[in-house]
């Protein structure tokens, strides 16, 4: 299957927009015959990036926007995720997984996105995630 | 006994919505031993799994019991990629959990 589409989208800051762009783009990927693991797993990473994008990076600042674009190229799907906010370095981000840490709220979305997609990446001033994910298609 | 009716636990409002039925069982019922049935949830968002892990701390505050059961395979790669089974106490099935609590 080479089937190449492309999407994006603006929204404000504010998370019923993330379900509306969210519920957008699951639409136009179900089309294309992935599995539903595949579909599940995209889904996920989405609320993640978008939520992180809107209350980590925006601050819920109504006036900032968030931008979503991705293509659809054969079996590769890839999305941007690009706040208007401070950005932030990854790397500091404390392991939910350790002991001491299991309870706290953050590190979760950031590593549910890395183990759910092929590639998650940041721009240098950590405004922007780009996630990839290769997939099956069902049947 | 609480199951939930959404398959999926992402956006906040339905969060934020059973996370407030969640905690009104301790918090005005009065519950202090709870099994949640995961059969209708296809997966949870990290913000979802910061709201069972208040409701877990609530009901140890009260001296409590909280016990996990019927989970599908997303949910648990969810669980485990999280390391969060080993803050719950997760079961089989209800039959299972209801003998332990």
């Amino acid at each position: 299957m080479t089937v190449t589409s492309e999407f994006g989208y603006t929204i404000v800051s504010e998370l019923s927009e993330s379900s509306r762009v969210q519920d957008a783009i699951m639409t136009m990927l179900r089309q294309l015959s992935f599995t539903d693991e595949d579909l599940a797993d995209l889904h996920i990473a989405l609320e993640e990036g978008l939520a992180n994008a809107i209350k980590h990076g925006n601050q819920l600042d109504a006036t900032k926007r968030v931008r979503v674009s991705g293509t659809v190229d054969g079996e590769c799907v890839c999305i941007e995720i690009e706040d208007e906010g401070e950005g932030f370095n990854p790397g500091e981000v404390p392991d939910p997984t350790l002991e001491e840490n299991l309870e706290k709220p953050s590190g979760r979305g950031l590593l549910l996105m890395r183990a759910f997609m092929d590639s998650i990446e940041y721009n240098e001033k950590g405004n922007m995630l780009r996630i990839e994910k290769r997939c099956s298609i069902d049947g | 006994m609480a199951s939930f009716k959404d398959r999926r636990l992402l956006d906040e409002a339905t969060i934020e919505m059973v996370a407030q039925q969640l905690y009104s069982l301790v918090d005005d019922h009065g519950c202090q031993r709870v099994v949640l049935d995961f059969s209708e949830v296809d997966y949870m968002s990290s913000s979802a799994l910061g709201k069972l892990l208040k409701f877990h701390k609530k009901i140890l505050g009260v001296d409590g019991a909280l016990r996990l059961c019927n989970m599908k395979p997303e949910l648990q790669k969810i669980f485990k990629v999280l390391a969060l089974h080993k803050v719950f106490k997760i079961d089989k099935n209800r039959d299972k959990s209801l003998k332990k609590i």
